[in-house]
């Protein structure tokens, strides 16, 4: 700047050109925005300030070198319009008087400052219109570029996400809010076996299928109407070619910007394989593998599904079926022919049932169960099941055997509300085994009150043996008699049970129970056991009355091998001897299962024991027997003496078992045994008893069973009396 | 493209940069841009001088690093640079001065990347202030984070709402700073503002972004644990003016406060 202000030294004044620079500068800054500091501004404009003056003295005079500062000013962001007006405004009032020295200027110095600012404002304006030009040329390239880098950025994008559609595995079509399909691309076509072109244009209801989940139509509609953004079902389509397509079908919904409902892009997989392996799993997890019918899995399901729904006045019915004797088939005939008779049967019972459409299932083994779903009535049940026997019992042909197989089946039949599906099953096994209790090839029908007695019967069962270990037993015991003198010769324990609940049971409510379960032997024992301790105490106290214990021994306990070494331990124990002790056999007893009598009567014989046949007449007595084994005493049974009543209407029976009476007491005499009458309730009983030469008598009217010491009192009284 | 920039071009809408250079007296502009500039100075005259008080400012903190030794710039919402830009101001003073320039316009980053063909020490970066991460591995290609770097946000800070967290966004680029590093910060504040400013900030809703005028606590904040130069945070015409006589009456009328600060060497222990 220096050397500009030295050359120009004696055509511009120096002082006055700083002097009018500087205001310049201030005046542009003031005016607008200036990218230089003060000092650059003003150092800018000072160059301008000389280039201005010696362009009014040059000659010959030219306008450019202030065309040229008016391009310049703008070039150098001096362009806002004020900038010019505020340049040309002292160009003309100012320039002349400051800028150049006094006296040193043209005397057109007038006219030349006016084409200065002519020029300054030409150069001024067609800068600025080249500088807007090509700043508007360039924010508009800079902006389509921008936008192409964003479209080219797009289409980029929608290349890749193109490529994915086109060669994606899943299937995709995407439709619009009105239903009618935009695209799909080649998997979705695939999969339904139609053309891309095909698909175009038609309607996502085209796909519907009546058995798309429920509700899956309505929630499709939710999503059209922007209330759902995704659906996920399982959803099978109808294949071109019309046959089943599984999918696992995923829809979403694309919005507005504006958050309006625009698209839906449906994503399905092809399951078909998978839910057919499924399916298959289903079956087999559902199914009999044998028979092919339904497992009781199955059964259970259907019967629980039926229970949760029914309305609660529904009938239903079970026939719980099982074939009679089938493990003997299986044993004799192996497990290969069993099975395919299991097959045979199977088959017959579906078909018996098929055009009822009940449900019939293999609940393992032989057993199999036919649900009578929304019958009339039992007499629906009972007819299910005549059928089901029916068509067991017709010959069934298995390899080169004809077999004649039959089934027992329990059936319960009632409305739904009144039960659930584990008591109707309970109750239909229950009947089962009342049906094969009766017999083969019948059925029974469920009787909820015998159930309840077989209920409390299994439970006094179960009591038992606690009760023994707890000493809830007690004996009683019952004279027996003597006809001729009166005398109590002997006595009969009783086993009672003193029951914490339900009070002293007689024996007809436990000793079956207790027969049945086994526990008979041990209770057998502690009875013998106890009434040896009782008829001991008996005999050291009154020993002239050579009272004689009559023990019951039941079948189980006469068997059982260890019985002699058990009687001859409570006697030894007790101290009693063997003569003061009886044992009371019935007549199947003596005889055992094997036929014949039993190898340890006489072993208990030998010990010195009395023996009594106990309900002599009732059962089936082999004579030649009786002779020839160590018995004492035969125990007329009940009906017999209740037939000897005396006078009344039924004389002419009476008459008729006394003269059985009477041949039995001649034949027992004629062996040599003792006759004991029981059931003896009045004196015209005894005494007719008496005449028939009966030994002994027991009953009511000789006194009802009675604790031991109410006997040691009677034996006292005795005593008494005869001293 | 990256995630969070724009993804179309909306030349129906004004631009923040094209608003700007406008009221610098650039013609990189648009119709739509014009007619929101001639409104918001309807509204408030002041901010047509707020802005190029805004441009002196920068331009004066940037000389000033360089005279502290600085050579290398990262401008974050350089916007067009049309006038009295970063790179001219430093290559001026040093011609090997590295210039990063980074904006979330895409014509703005159009319009750099041409204006700067053929400048090997400046590059453009279209990225978004609130990913730092990615602005400075950007950076990074032209700029040495070993050595110091002058860190530019010249009115920008202020477009980031605090649920968007700016003070981590600045805590960020200052930890990737070597000692020696220098951050200008020129950010609008309602402190000491008439209403009008207030309400010129809601037109400014009308571009894509939206001011969130902050104090000077919330501002020097931003500086962490930086050492600010005198004269601290303060109205922009006040930070170093070239003379007192470019010091307007009432400096606080632009609303915007400008500071610079240093990161010094931690003491050794």
């Amino acid at each position: 700047m220096a050397a500009v202000a030295d050359s120009a030294g004696d055509e511009v004044s120096r002082a006055g050109a700083q002097g009018y620079a500087a205001e310049w500068a201030r005046a542009v800054r003031r005016l607008g925005f200036v990218p230089l500091s003060a000092a650059e501004t003003e150092r800018l404009l000072l160059v301008h300030t000389v280039r201005l003056a010696q362009a009014l003295r040059a000659e010959p005079f030219s306008g450019q070198p202030a065309e040229d500062v008016g391009r310049a000013l703008v070039e150098a962001h001096l362009a806002e319009p004020r900038m010019l007006e505020w340049s040309v405004r002292a160009l003309g009032e100012e320039f002349l008087d400051r800028a150049v020295p006094a006296g040193a200027y043209p005397g057109n110095a007038r006219q030349r400052i006016v084409a200065l600012q002519a020029g300054l404002s030409a150069g001024f304006a067609r800068a600025l219109r080249d500088r807007t030009f090509s700043q508007q040329e360039r924010i508009a390239r800079s902006a389509w570029q921008a936008r192409d880098e964003v479209e080219q950025a797009l289409r980029d994008s929608e290349a890749r996400f193109r490529a994915v559609f086109t060669g994606a595995a899943i299937g995709i079509g995407i439709a619009g809010i009105d239903g009618q399909i935009i695209d799909v691309n080649q998997s979705f076509a695939d999969m339904l076996g139609y053309s891309i072109e095909e698909l175009h244009g038609t309607d996502v209801a085209g796909l519907f299928h009546v058995e798309d989940a429920a509700g899956m139509w309505e929630l499709y509609q939710e999503m059209v109407e922007g209330k759902q953004d995704l659906v996920r079902v399982e959803k099978r389509y109808h294949r071109k070619d019309g046959s089943m397509l599984w999918t696992d079908l995923a829809v979403s919904l694309i919005r507005h910007d504006d958050g309006r409902p625009r698209f839906t892009v449906a994503m399905i997989e092809d399951i078909t394989e998978r839910y057919a392996l499924q399916q298959r799993l289903r079956f087999q997890a559902l199914h009999d593998p044998l028979t092919g019918l339904p497992n009781r899995t199955l059964f259970f399901e259907t019967l629980g599904r039926i229970f949760e729904t029914a309305a609660p006045g529904r009938r239903l019915g079970i026939c719980f079926l099982d074939l009679d004797g089938f493990k003997a088939i299986n044993d004799s005939l192996g497990h290969d022919l069993g099975d395919r008779l299991l097959v045979m049967i199977a088959r017959r019972l579906a078909d018996c049932v098929a055009d009822q459409g009940h449900l019939v299932a293999r609940m393992g083994g032989d057993e199999f169960v036919i649900l009578v779903d929304g019958g009339e009535g039992l007499d629906d049940a009972v007819a299910v099941a005549e059928a089901a026997l029916a068509a067991v019992s017709a010959p069934v042909h298995v390899g080169d055997q004809q077999l004649a197989v039959s089934a027992s089946v329990g059936i319960v039949d009632g409305p739904v509300g009144g039960t659930s599906a584990s008591e109707l099953m309970k109750a239909a096994d229950t009947t089962l085994y009342w049906a094969k209790a009766e017999g083969r090839g019948r059925w029974a029908v469920y009787d909820p009150e015998r159930s309840a007695r077989d209920i409390a019967r299994s439970s006094l069962a179960a009591g038992l043996p606690a009760a023994l270990d707890r000493g809830e037993f007690v004996l009683r015991y019952q004279p027996i008699v003597s006809l001729l003198e009166g005398r109590m010769l002997a006595v009969e324990a009783l086993v009672r049970w003193q029951h914490p609940e339900l009070g002293l049971l007689g024996p007809d409510r436990f000793i079956g129970l207790a027969e049945e379960t086994g526990l008979i032997v041990r209770l057998g024992e502690w009875v013998l056991r106890q009434a040896c301790r009782d008829a001991e105490e008996w005999r050291r106290r009154f020993p002239e009355a050579r009272l004689v214990v009559s023990v019951n021994l039941a079948a189980r306990q006469a068997e059982d091998p260890a019985i002699v070494a058990t009687v001859s331990d409570a006697l030894s124990t007790s101290g009693l001897p063997a003569e003061l002790l009886q044992l009371e056999l019935t007549e199947s007893a003596v005889m055992g299962t094997a036929g014949e009598p039993l190898r340890s009567l006489h072993q208990l014989g030998a010990l010195g024991v009395r023996l009594a046949i106990d309900d002599f007449g009732t059962g089936y007595s082999n004579l030649a027997y009786l002779r020839r084994l160590p018995i004492h005493c035969l125990k007329l049974a009940g009906p017999f003496v209740e037939g000897i009543r005396g006078d009344g209407p039924e004389a002419a029976a009476d008459h008729r078992d006394e003269r059985i009476v009477d041949a039995l007491v001649r034949l027992a005499h004629a062996l040599e045994l003792w006759v004991t009458a029981e059931a003896v309730e009045t004196g015209v009983q005894a005494e007719r008893l008496r005449a028939l030469r009966c030994d002994t008598g027991q009953g009511r009217f000789f006194g009802s069973p009675m604790p031991a010491d109410r006997i040691a009192a009677r034996l006292a009284r005795a005593q008494g009396g005869s001293e | 493209m990256p995630d969070g920039l724009p993804t179309e071009i909306d030349l129906t809408r004004p631009s923040a940069a094209r608003v700007y250079d406008y009221f610098l007296g650039g013609a990189h502009n648009f119709e739509i841009d014009r007619q929101l500039a001639e409104q918001i100075a309807r509204m408030t005259p002041n901010l047509a001088a707020t802005m190029r008080a805004g441009r002196e400012f920068l331009r004066r903190a940037v000389r000033a690093l360089l005279d502290a030794g600085v050579d290398q710039f990262l401008d974050i919402g350089s916007g067009i640079p049309t006038v009295g830009n970063v790179h001219e101001v430093a290559q001026g003073a040093n011609p090997k001065a590295r210039v990063v320039y980074v904006d979330i316009d895409p014509v703005a980053v159009a319009h750099s990347r041409e204006l700067l063909a053929g400048n090997d020490l400046t590059t453009v970066v279209h990225a978004d202030l609130r990913e730092p991460e990615r602005i400075l591995d950007e950076a990074r290609g032209l700029l040495d984070f070993g050595r110091p770097v002058g860190i530019l946000l010249a009115g920008v800070v202020h477009f980031v709402p605090d649920a968007d967290r700016p003070g981590e966004i600045l805590a960020t680029l200052r930890a990737a700073a070597a000692p020696g590093s220098y951050l200008v910060i020129s950010h609008s504040t309602f402190e000491d503002q008439p209403q009008e400013m207030l309400d010129a900030q809601r037109l400014s809703a009308r571009t894509d972004t939206e001011i969130s005028l902050r104090s000077r606590a919330e501002i020097t904040g931003f500086f962490g644990d930086w050492t600010l130069l005198e004269p601290g945070l303060v109205h922009m015409p006040l930070w170093r003016p070239d003379s007192p006589s470019d010091v307007d009456e009432h400096p606080e009328r632009f609303g915007a406060f400008g500071g610079v600060a240093r990161y010094d060497q931690p003491a050794a222990g």
